[in-house]
């Protein structure tokens, strides 16, 4: 899909004053960005020679940029049926629209959309956002873009368009490029599958036809590693997506959930070939470059700080379960939790600030984030199922995890501060163990 | 002179009352058993033999099978009889000692069988720390079996944490059940 793809894209207006944004107002509150979500109306397109097939793209290209924007938790997505105006009569561009008629529904932004499609394969696709308070007319565009590509390209045009609206607002673009790896027992076994950030596109990778668990991405995005008993015992895998090549650890004992270097070809993983369970620093190709933890008991789980200077993982060295931090130029261990009597499955922010884990607390298991200094402990998920492995988005702004809620355990995400919390995919099976790729551009 | 005759006359009749005698002995000499009887006894101690033998085969062809009955229960009762565990504990309990005494007669017993111990944990943890922590329960009994003398190269071991519950529920008695150690000889 990709090599076909040629996607233009021009920067239809130049921003004379891109500070106003800053200097008005901030859209996204800092402390806690999803509190107020901004209101914004995103009517249908307006298509440009409105045959069957541009009227289609135009409910589906809105319905989908609603949906995208809405999945970050900073909108809320106002219902079409309230709109005073019809842009695909009016136009699309900042002189036709009448502000104080989305001002009047509640609209504090608005996206309007233009398309064309000329011949079978060929999608034009204009994309506005207007700040509507904007007291100047002049300062109301925001972002102006239009993308020229194939038909089965929308989707991208729209991931596209998002990441320059969530990069206004929160100077990262986001996610929309992302992908998730996951466990599931479709097939009946447990195996690594993989989606869109959004859930869409769902593939299955592993065909072990035994135990697989512990996905994880190397941070260019090209290589998944993950623990599976194809013979026999737990082992690690290194498979190159693009390749399909895959490379094994299979020391004696267990080798066990692998974690990447971020930057880096290397990994740590838990192998227990000496007798007890340690954490090592291996190469991409599974050679151990150094043991990391020496303690009797279990060493598993590592999450490597986004700067690659530390590793958070969890230890029975207290008794049960507890995470610690390792620091790789002092070779110190550190206790984080101290919260519950069972807390695993740490996830590094990529901020570097935080970690989030899951914890058993009066018999429930909950996600948790605490501050990787162990300040600021705050609970994510309570009294809905169990809840775990949580994973963050690349841009730090959200948290995608397992929960039992709805019976069986499925795919869910929330906003980093545990709000609009929602299933993320429905198929067969179990599903658990999400990991969320890097950004890998194209 | 007379005297000597007569000495002479007894002689003579003594030798032949003697050869007399020797003739009447001969003749008066007890008949010899018949042949048929003396086969029908040969020929009933032998069915004894046989007999006997027989039972001897059966009795042993029994205890056998007995053996190799009480072989197999132990053999099952080797695979069948699982040892438990304390939540999150790798610890051997009293009842699993116990049990593991057992065991270690019988592989002092059966000095041909390796085993693969399996550790097992309850749903509860996430799949990596269960796995280590089967681990460690796996390591728990083979210790155990070690020191009372089996020879730690017929002992090996793996962890399937809680990946193959015995009990699908979600309660503590299937939570209980699930928190094993299962021995399998290879």
């Amino acid at each position: 899909m990709f090599k076909k793809f040629i996607l233009s894209c021009f920067i239809l207006f130049l921003f004379t004053n891109t500070g106003i944004c800053r200097t008005d107002y901030d859209y996204v509150n800092i402390s806690n960005p999803f509190l107020k979500k901004i209101p914004i109306a995103i009517p249908v397109f307006k298509a440009m020679y409105e045959t069957e097939i541009e009227n289609q793209i135009a409910t589906e290209g809105a319905n989908l940029l609603s949906d995208t924007l809405e999945f970050t938790g900073y909108f809320k997505i106002l219902n079409r049926e309230g709109f005073l105006e019809d842009i695909r009569k009016i136009g699309t561009t900042g002189q036709n629209i009448h502000f104080q008629n989305w001002i009047s529904v509640g609209a504090e932004m608005l996206v309007t959309g233009l398309l064309s499609v000329k011949d079978e394969n060929s999608l034009e696709l204009e994309l506005r956002l207007f700040d509507t308070l904007k007291v100047n007319d002049n300062d109301k565009l925001l972002i102006g873009k239009r993308y020229s590509g194939g038909k089965n390209d929308l989707r991208k045009m729209i991931h596209r368009f998002c990441s320059e609206i969530l990069f206004l607002l929160t100077k990262s673009y986001g996610y929309f490029d992302t992908k998730m790896a996951f466990i599931s027992t479709a097939s009946g076994k447990k195996e690594v599958y993989m989606c869109d950030f959004d859930g869409q596109n769902i593939e299955q990778i592993t065909r072990n036809n035994s135990i697989t668990i512990s996905p994880s991405w190397s941070s260019d995005g090209a290589w998944i590693a993950y623990t599976s008993y194809y013979k026999g015992k737990p082992d690690i895998y290194i498979l190159n997506l693009k390749e399909k090549r895959v490379t094994n650890v299979t020391e004696k004992g267990s080798n066990l959930s692998p974690a990447w270097f971020p930057g880096r070809f290397a990994l740590a993983a838990s192998m227990s070939f000496s007798g007890d369970s340690e954490i090592y620093l291996l190469t991409g190709t599974g050679k151990i470059i150094k043991k990391l933890t020496n303690n009797l008991g279990v060493d598993v789980s590592p999450s490597f700080s986004p700067d690659g200077k530390k590793i958070a993982f969890v230890s029975d060295r207290a008794g049960g379960p507890q995470i610690y931090i390792f620091d790789l130029s002092s070779e110190n261990t550190e206790r984080l939790t101290f919260q519950g009597k069972y807390n695993t499955s740490p996830n590094w922010s990529p901020k570097g600030d935080k970690i989030a884990y899951s914890g058993i607390d009066n018999g429930e298991m909950n996600i948790y984030v605490i501050g990787s200094d162990g300040k600021g402990l705050t609970q994510l998920t309570s009294s809905q199922g169990k809840n775990e492995y949580p994973s963050w988005s690349p841009d730090g702004s959200l948290i995608a995890f397992n929960s039992t809620r709805e019976g069986i355990s499925r795919i869910y995400v929330m906003t980093a501060y545990g709000t609009d919390q929602r299933r993320l995919l429905t198929m067969p099976g179990e599903q658990t163990s999400p990991s969320w790729s890097p950004r890998v551009g194209d | 002179m007379f005297k000597r005759v007569l000495i002479s006359v007894l002689l003579v009749m003594v030798v032949f009352g003697l050869m007399f005698t020797a003739a009447c002995k001969k003749k008066v000499e007890p008949p010899a058993p018949p042949a048929q009887q003396e086969a029908t006894k040969d020929a009933s101690a032998a069915d004894d033999a046989a007999k006997k033998a027989a039972e001897e085969e059966a009795a042993k062809r029994r205890a056998l099978e007995e053996a190799e009955a009480a072989k197999r229960a132990a053999r099952e009762a080797f695979m069948n009889e699982d040892i438990n565990f304390d939540f999150d504990k790798s610890a051997l309990r009293e009842d699993a000692t116990e049990i593991l005494k057992k065991k270690a007669a019988f592989l002092k017993d059966n000095a041909d069988v390796n085993v693969m111990i399996e550790g097992h944990c309850d749903e509860r943890g996430t799949a990596e720390y269960n796995i280590a922590l089967g681990e460690k329960r796996a390591k728990s009994a083979k210790n155990f079996l070690v020191d009372s003398g089996v020879d730690a190269g017929r002992l090996n071991t793996v962890s399937y944490g809680k990946e193959k519950p015995l009990d699908e529920g979600k309660t503590e008695e299937a939570w209980a059940k699930n928190r094993r150690a299962h021995f399998v000889i290879q």
